[in-house]
Order: structure tokens, then sequence, then C-alpha cells
């Protein structure tokens, strides 16, 4: 039996249609997997959607979980990955305490290290955004906690971009319309 | 120029014309009303059959696609209307019926706010449907119905919602005939990949011992013919699932009966013997495959489907044949050889011959006692030809009808399979009547059943559907006593159910009716059921405590079956 500890992200790109995320997600759902991560925008190609999943599953049942998505009206196209295949981002904000920053000099210093930005500072609050890795914002977030000097923190769902040479959907999309429009002009 | 401008309901009606709709069930509401006004002026070209509950509506449409390989249109009004139909929405996904549902809903600028009878029914039926759209404007009427009734129908065929807002229904706009131009989201029908063709036909040709599985989707792809040409070329005996009964006539010699829980005996074992498992138009329930660690696992296995999803889901299989099976067959069909398996087929016989010592004589002829289901069964479908169309409830009505009757031609067989929806039957048959006028439509239907939607007799009372109802009366919720018997120490927990008169309920509805007690009296009371005209309810008092058998228990081996109890 395979174990459930791979983290897989999926691509998926839908019709900006109401009510899909949804259905969507039920199909997690519906097989007990835990969504990690998710982020939902707008997609280089008009119209259409981009969502990135991440999810600790095997590879037998993402199969499974792919067509049942791609299976919904409205859903394009669903791939999933391995961490190796794809580029992933993801983005942190902090709401940190001016004073206690001023207290501890090495609060800023470590902000440096992890390529934090200071993006915001009043006599109350700065605020510092940071991307990586999962494991590279929650490194910072570990390292600030003993200053106590956190007000807020925020993680993004992730993003990623595919490693691959092609642009599959693109050449997917348009190998269907040219088949659609030859049997057009068949009939 | 002016464009003639029509009201949103009249061009919901243009708009169901062009898709060749004739027949609709429905029940009318407040936010269906502007639609129902339309009708009156239709009513020559739209045929409404007024139901006597939304859940009978959607039964019934689905009753009549499957009769007729046309969609069933349902139309209701919103809120409990709309809710009512969720049943036959999901019982129409499992069973791949292709159903639109057009639902009234409040105004678009009343959405949201809790208004009278609005229920977010989009979301609601989301996961239980093909594909569930809000139509909020006048214009978005004509394109939302040409593609409802496309996605409905083609691919794996499914239920498609509408949700009809109350505002678009009155707007007025242009009536634009509509085209299914290219949809990047919806692709009905699936790349055959390269090679699937040649190494199923290279399996086949192969095999020694190979068993062809036949699903209801040899019958939506209207590949009968193909199939039994590849059945017969190559020498392959073949079962049916449940819903694929009729896909091949039960007196084809290569027919080795029905698969799974309640199969034939022979089919079932031959399941863990054969070395070819060529399963078309079927999924693999779980009612089929007992145990699927343990399934198949000596045979290559060949998928056709037209749902990529399906393949892979519960059984893995070696080669997958995707694309529509009428296609897909006929191309192996061209690359097989033909076969002798004489000595495989023959093997069956003596399953058949144990089978029908322990389990089908006594149950088609027994020496005495209380009539059995099946022998009722077994003579209505020879008095019938073997030629009727079988509508069933669900439960031992059921079983016993796949199991009893012969089917002789297609569309013949109309149950709810992966949902197993009691009430189903009265409604469907229903259905059945408006798709095949001309054919004898009969409905076996248990006390439980029936009491689920007995109120569709009013439906049968007005529109004098000729639905000859044979009411297997056994006084209990005869399946789960069976599963209470076996696996509950025979604690009969609420299975035991008292019944109306039923002469009283047939003659409220103005019903020729007939009650047989005794043996001696079936026969003659079927051939008068049967040679009258319109409808009529047969009550048939038959044994309590009987058993559906065989029977492969659930998560056991297929071919572990019991034979008696």
């Amino acid at each position: 039996m395979e174990q459930n500890n791979t983290l897989y992200t999926l691509i998926i790109f839908s019709e900006n249609i109401a009510g899909l995320l949804n259905a969507v997600t039920s199909v997690f759902t519906r097989r007990q997997i835990n969504i990690e991560s998710l982020n939902v925008s707008a997609s280089s190609i008009q119209g259409l959607h981009r969502y990135t999943i991440t999810c600790f599953s095997d590879e037998c049942t993402m199969k499974k979980v792919t067509k049942q998505i791609e299976k919904k009206i409205g859903v394009v196209r669903a791939s999933y990955f391995v961490s190796s295949e794809i580029y992933i981002q993801e983005v942190a904000l902090f709401k940190l305490s001016t004073p206690k920053m001023l207290e501890h000099g090495e609060i800023s210093k470590t902000i440096r290290i992890h390529s934090g930005k200071i993006v915001e500072v009043n006599p109350i609050y700065s605020i510092v955004t940071i991307d990586g890795m999962t494991d590279e914002i929650l490194s910072l977030y570990e390292n600030l906690t003993q200053w106590d000097c956190i007000l807020q923190f925020v993680r993004s769902g992730a993003i990623a971009i595919t490693k691959n040479r092609r642009e599959l959907l693109d050449e997917y999309l348009a190998e269907r319309e040219k088949k659609f429009n030859e049997n057009e002009g068949r009939c | 120029m002016t464009t003639k401008q029509l009201s949103g309901a009249e061009i919901f009606m243009q708009s169901l014309i062009a898709e060749g709709v004739d027949t609709l069930f429905g029940y009318p509401g407040g936010a269906i009303m502007p639609v129902y006004d339309a009708l009156y002026d239709y009513r020559d070209r739209l045929n409404h059959i007024l139901v006597r509950h939304e859940q009978g509506a959607i039964h019934a449409a689905e009753g009549y696609a499957r009769v007729s390989g046309k969609v069933g249109v349902c139309l209701v009004t919103s809120g409990p209307g709309a809710t009512n139909t969720i049943t036959g929405i999901a019982d129409a996904m499992l069973d791949s019926t292709p159903v639109v549902v057009i639902a009234g809903q409040v105004g678009t600028k009343m959405l949201g706010t809790d208004a009278f009878q609005e229920c977010d029914i989009v979301n609601v039926a989301h996961p239980i449907s093909k594909w569930a759209y809000q139509i909020r404007s006048a214009e978005d009427i004509a394109p939302a119905i040409k593609r409802a009734f496309h996605i409905a129908s083609t691919g794996r065929p499914g239920p498609v919602v509408l949700d009809f807002t109350k505002n678009a229904q009155i707007e007025k706009a242009e009536y634009i005939p509509q085209e299914i131009g290219f949809l990047r989201s919806y692709e009905a029908v699936p790349e055959t990949k390269p090679g699937s063709i040649e190494a199923a036909a290279e399996l086949i040709n192969a095999a020694q011992k190979p068993l062809v599985l036949i699903g209801q989707g040899v019958e939506l792809g209207n590949a009968q013919e193909e199939v039994r040409q590849l059945i017969e070329k190559a020498d392959m005996p073949a079962g049916c699932t449940l819903l694929g009964l009729s896909c091949l006539p039960s007196a084809h010699p290569l027919n080795m009966g029905m698969l799974g829980m309640h199969g034939s005996l022979a089919s079932n074992v031959k399941t863990q013997e054969c070395d070819l498992l060529v399963a078309i138009g079927m999924r693999f329930d779980d009612r089929i495959t007992g145990n699927i660690s343990t399934y198949a696992r000596q045979a290559k296995k060949i998928h056709f489907d037209i749902d990529p999803s399906e393949i892979n889901k519960n059984i893995p299989v070696d080669v997958a044949v995707l694309g529509n099976c009428k296609d897909t067959v006929a191309r192996v069909l061209e690359l097989v050889k033909p076969a002798n398996h004489q000595a495989w087929r023959d093997s069956f016989q003596s399953y058949h011959d144990t089978e029908r010592t322990k389990v089908i004589d006594p149950e088609i002829h027994p020496a005495g006692g209380p009539i059995r289901m099946g022998e009722v069964i077994d003579r209505v479908s020879t008095q019938a030809h073997d030629k009727a169309i079988v509508v069933t409830d669900v439960g031992q009505n059921q079983m016993m009808s796949a199991r009893y009757s012969r089917f002789s031609e297609s569309r013949s067989i109309v149950t709810s399979g992966g949902m197993g929806t009691m009430g189903f039957g009265l409604p469907a048959a229903i259905g059945a009547t408006f798709a095949a006028p001309e054919r004898t439509t009969c409905l076996f239907v248990g006390d439980g059943g029936i009491q689920m939607t007995i109120e569709e007799l009013g439906t049968i009372m007005e529109q004098q559907c000729p639905v000859k109802i044979i009411l297997l009366n056994n006084n209990f919720l005869g399946n789960v006593r069976q599963w209470q018997e076996l696996f509950f120490q025979s604690r009969y927990s609420f299975t035991h159910l008292l019944s109306p008169d039923y002469s009283k309920i047939a003659e409220a509805y103005r019903l020729p009716y007939a009650l047989v007690t005794e043996r001696e009296q079936l026969n003659e009371a079927i051939a008068t059921m049967l040679a009258t005209e319109g409808p009529y309810l047969l009550e048939v008092a038959v044994m309590e405590e009987d058993n559906v058998l065989p029977m492969c228990c659930p998560g056991n081996d297929v071919d572990d079956m019991l034979l008696e109890i």
C-alpha cells in the first residue's frame, strides 16, 4: 500500500463559472483528501481560471481525482505534479510590533537573512513580506516567534508553474478546436 | 428593422421544440408560472403530463428517457418543487440517464435574500448532476437549453439542471436558434488512444476462456448489434449487468445471465476462471465485483468506456478502449479472428444446471405453498412473449424481475440500479408508456415501494397510462428483511409493514384490479391483465419470507455464492 505522504500539486483550468470551485473541491471531500492549500486566479488564457491545489496523497488516488475533476463540465484540464516537476511559490505577510523590533535588533537581521522585505513601518507595527517555499516561510515564522513580536501572520496558497518545455494546454485546446472544425466541415 | 421580441417563457417553448421535445413531466408553482402560462398556447405541440409529486415527474422523465433513448424533460417550480426532484437527479446521475430538469427560481434581484420558495438548487445539484446552470436573462435561455440537451444526451449521458429565474421567463428578447459551437470544457467522446483497438483485438484473439461483461453503455451507445457480432465471431460467452439486461436477447446462446450479487451462478463463477474479461459500457460496481481484491485476478482485462474517469477506478485493466462503443467495438470486430471456444462455453452448463435445480425450479415451479415472486414474474414474461418493457421498483421485486424476466427487445429494462431508489418504479413506468405507447409496460413493485410514490396512481388514472402494475405483496420490506435474516440474526427491525386495502385504492383511482392468492388463479389473472386495455393493478399475495438467491454476500468473492439459506 502506498503511503499518503507525497505532496502533490494539481493545476486545473476551468471556465469562470460560479459554483465550479465548489464542484472541484467536492471531489477531494468525497475522497476524504485534505486540501493543504488552494489558489484560484485568472490564467494567461482569456476567460480561463487557474487553480493550484496542493494535498498529500498517493499517485493512484491522484490519477482518479484528476480524471473526476476533468469530468466536471466547465473544467478544461486537470493535471497533477510532484514537486520536482514544477516551480512552486508561496507569499507570506507578517505584521510585527515595531517597539519589539526596536528592542531586539536581531529581528531585522533575521528578516534580511530570510530575504524578507520590510514594506511599511510606523510606530505601532511594521509589515514584512516574504515569498518562497513553505519551509522557508515557516523557518522565518519559527525564528520570529522567539521575540514574541508577531501580531499577525498569513501565508498564501501555493502557486506553481510547470517545468514542461511545451505549453501543453495551448496545444491541447488548439488540437481539440481543430478536430471540432474538421468534424463540422465533414457534416 | 425591428426583431420579433418574445417573452422568455416563449423562447423557452421554442427552444424545447427545437430540441425535438414533445413530452414533458411536470408540476406548476409560483416561480414557474410564466412558463406554464406560455405552455397553455403550446399544448398542441408539447404534451405536458401533470404528475402528483415532483419526484414522480423526474422518475417519469427517467423512465421516458430509458425507453425512448431521448432526453426526458421535467418541469417544476422553485424551492420544494426543485428539491423534490433531487432523488431522481441523483438516480439519473448514477444510472447515466439523460434528463433535463427545469426548475423555476425567484427573480434575479431576490436571489440570495431567502425569498419565498428560494433554494440554491444549482449548488445543491452540482455534485449529483452532470451540469447545473442558472438562467438569469431572456437572452441566455436559448443557448442554455441548447447546451443542456447537448450535455445531457452526449458522451456518458446524465441529468442537467436548469435554474430558471422568474425575470428571465418574463423579460423579452429575440429567439435566436442555436448551434453547439466548440466547447473547450466539454469533450463528449474522448479520443481512442492509438494502439488500444489493436491491443484489445490481440488479447481477444489470444484468449482461450474469454468472458464479456455487457453494461448499459452498450444500449446507450446503440452498439447492441456490434457487440452481438463481436461475441459471436470470437465465440465469447457474455454476462449482462442489471441495467444491461436487454442489450442482448436473453435467449441468445452466448448469454450466460446476469452478473453480480444476485446474478447467475455460472457467470459469476466463470468470472474467476476466465483468462480474459471484456467489459463493455459498465463500471465494475461493487454489486458486480464483490471483493475487488480477488475479482478476476487471473484474467487479462479490456475495458470499453466513454468515460475516462471509469477506467481503473475500481478494477485496474490491461487495455482501456476509450470512445463510443458503437465505433470502438466495430473497429475491434474487424481485427478479431473467428474462434471456437466450445469446451469453455460448455463448461458453463453444469453451473446452470445446479442453479436450476437448487434455485430456479423451486422459485418458479414450487411444489406447493405460497406463491413465489419468481413464478409470477416468469409467467408474466411468458404471457407477454418476453417482449414487455419491464419496469421494476427496488428490492426483492427488482432482483426477482431481473432474474426471471426474459428480454427479446432492446431498451426493455427500466430499473434504478446505482441509487436503488425505492418509489422509482411507478412513476418510471408512467414515463415508459409515453416513450413506447405501442408496447406492453409491466411494472413489478413491492408493497413498500408502491407506497412511496402511490400518489402517481392519480397520474395513471388521469392519463390512462397503460401500466400493468404487478404488486408483489409480501407484507415486508423484503430485501432488508432478507439481510436481517442473513446478517442480523433475523431481528426484523421495522421491516414488517401494514398495507392499505389495495382493492379500495384501485377503486378510488378507478383502476381495474384483481387479487391473486392462489397459484391456480395466476395464469388467468395475468391473461386478463394483459388483455385489458389501459392501466391495471394486479395484486399477488406472495410468500412472506422468500429470499432472493443465489446471493454473493457483500464483500465476498464473486464466485462465493449462497444457493440456499
